[in-house]
């Protein structure tokens, strides 16, 4: 009797509901243990870069913070003028598919930028090189003519094109998918209550959308904003391709000389690299990580500063 | 500025489906008029086809006019965002925008008209809004707390403020009560009471009751079975309705023989 008590107060152990929790617990624990032996190869591969001498640098070079921090600087200039250029657009185009397009000229939009999505990145730097860059040249000069004054765009113009701007563009068209994918379905799910009441007070769509869509989605534009960002902050293959790099600082967009991202200066050297200089050239590879952890980090912080008035509750 | 409805002879279509026929009602300012009636008989429908709400809904169109102050809502160039800011809405979720503070939802649609306004104002124009719907004391400490974390009924009546600070003529509210205790429902309708001081007031309930209680007029609708359109069959002095209707179908509704 006192064995059946017991027994019927504790919950029953449903195979379907063990299976489950095991298969969540185990998948959450792989990402953790996959992501932690990543950063530990980094870091233990890293730990002679740190302690490197002049030496193991090409040029004047003389430790390895001076050897990264213009990586760095090409890392995030790029990516976040990529962001700038990408963001409004995908925006556009997001409530362009929910709000305002008919609703087949929508799906088929939506399939089109989902495809946009598939395309390697090869294919993106080779569109740089052999359309973008040459198509773009020509402005370039005049922009350098006419605007030379404003240092950013101060020149000379570089004769290729093949600028930290064209880069940025091309990391923009890059990105411009998932963001316009997650933007889509965000404003999507705006409430029709919210939007009824905006309308109801006489707004314009415009107006709606300002007051009830566009707050509603702005946490999923920063988390989507951020997952291409992280993208333009990691991409390789296409700045490789398209970026004539130089070893320094440069905020100059339209010269010939520009700093270059991590990333693709890896893959730039890493065939020609032995001994330190592979530690080293992992070292930044630690560093973007770092760079990218924070920037997620930053994007979580903005989003929950506003969540009493997110609409979730 | 309170004003003066005319309906004639309106239809309303879901694309091909007939959903309200033959409407023909004359609503007169500074009155409360209930519509009453059995679930799908096009009050909803109806209702939003005053300040051309209908036209959200794809597929949804209207034949004949709707006539406030003798200006026709459905007039060629008449532009549906300036009908909506003359008759405003209420409907029957609280629906305030989750991502702006007490204040700003109250203001909202002022914002929309005059985006310039000073503080003093702003807060003035806030303060009457919110006493208007009998809020003032509840919220006055928390006007930059978001509005979705007042309740249900609280939620309501800044609903009703955020409507009445544009200063519409007309206000149509869509079951207001429906999702609200009690307690709450019983400050709507004080606050009905008042505002009928000022505007024209159109009511759709379920609540007998409540009808009675808040509405001067009362409008009838039914329909004679599924699929077939929503009319009105009786509209008249609410006290008329439900004491001695004309109308068989009437009385067995507001009797509760059936609906
Ligand atoms: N968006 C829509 N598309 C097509 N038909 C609709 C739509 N909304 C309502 N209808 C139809 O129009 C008719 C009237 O609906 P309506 O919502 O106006 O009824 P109601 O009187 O408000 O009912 P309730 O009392 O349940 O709110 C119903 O037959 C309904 O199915
Ligand atoms: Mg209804």
């Amino acid at each position: 009797m006192t064995t059946a008590a017991a027994t019927t107060i504790k919950a029953r152990q449903r195979p379907g509901d063990r299976i489950f929790s095991s298969a969540t617990v185990i998948s959450g624990s792989l990402i953790l243990a996959v992501l932690a032996a990543v950063a530990i190869f980094l870091l233990v591969e890293s730990l002679p870069a740190f302690v490197a001498g002049p030496d193991d640098f090409n040029g004047d070079i003389t430790n390895f913070w001076s050897y990264v921090g213009p990586l760095v600087f090409g890392t995030i200039y790029s990516a976040v003028l990529a962001l700038l250029m990408a963001v409004p657009v995908a925006i556009g185009i997001a409530l362009f598919i929910s709000h305002f397009a008919p609703r087949k000229l929508a799906q088929s939009l939506g399939y089109l930028v989902d495809l946009l999505a598939a395309v390697p990145s090869v294919v993106f730097g080779l569109w740089g090189i052999g359309v973008l860059a040459p198509l773009v040249q020509p402005f370039y000069t005049t922009i350098v003519d006419w605007f030379g004054w404003f240092p950013p765009l101060a020149g000379p113009a570089s004769g290729t094109g093949r600028t930290i701007f064209t880069v940025s563009i091309v990391l923009a068209v890059m990105i411009l998918p998932i963001i316009t994918a997650i933007c889509r379905e965000i404003f999507l799910q705006t409430p029709l209550l919210h939007e009824e009441a905006a309308l109801a007070l006489g707004a314009t769509r415009w107006e709606m959308i300002r007051m009830a869509v566009l707050p509603f989605g702005l946490p999923g534009i920063i988390s989507a904003s951020m997952l291409g960002l992280g993208r333009a902050l990691g991409e390789t293959m296409a700045v490789a391709m398209v970026l004539s790099p130089s070893p320094e600082v440069i905020f100059q967009l339209l010269t010939a000389q520009n700093s270059n991202t991590i990333a693709a200066n890896i893959a730039l050297n890493f065939p020609e690299a032995h001994g330190v200089g592979v530690n080293i050239l992992l070292a930044t590879g630690l560093v973007l990580f770092v760079v990218t952890l924070l920037v997620n980090m930053l994007a979580r912080v903005i989003i929950n500063s506003r969540k009493a008035f997110s609409g979730a509750n | 500025m309170s004003k003066r409805i005319e309906v004639n002879d309106l239809n309303v279509y879901y694309t091909n489906f007939l959903a309200v026929e033959g409407v023909s009602i004359v609503i007169e300012p500074r009155t409360v008029t209930a519509f009453i009636g059995p679930s799908g008989c096009g009050k909803s429908t109806f209702i939003r086809t005053l300040n051309r709400m209908h036209e959200v809904i794809p597929g949804a169109r209207v034949e004949g006019e709707v006539l406030i102050d003798g200006n026709n809502l459905y007039g060629p160039g008449v532009d549906p965002v300036l009908v909506r800011r003359q008759v405003g809405m209420v409907f029957q979720r609280p629906n305030p925008f989750p991502t702006m503070s007490i204040q700003d939802n109250v203001l909202a649609g002022v914002k929309l008209n005059n985006r310039r306004m000073s503080k003093t104002d702003a807060d003035d124009l806030t303060e009457k809004a919110l006493r208007g719907a009998n809020l003032w004391n509840e919220v006055k400490d928390r006007l930059a707390r978001p509005g979705s974390g007042l309740s249900g009924g609280q939620q309501q009546r800044l609903c009703i403020a955020r409507a009445i600070a544009v200063e519409p003529d007309v206000i149509l509210m869509d079951e207001p009560c429906s999702a609200l205790d009690p307690i709450s429902t019983l400050a709507i309708e004080d606050l009905i009471e008042e505002m009928k001081q000022e505007y024209t007031i159109v009511i759709v309930t379920h609540n007998m009751q409540q009808a009675s209680r808040v509405s001067d007029r009362t409008a009838f609708f039914n329909i004679a079975g599924t699929g077939k359109p929503g009319k009105l069959i009786e509209y008249d002095d609410t006290t008329t309705i439900f004491s001695n209707p004309s109308v068989q179908a009437t009385e067995d509704y507001v009797s509760g023989r059936f609906g």
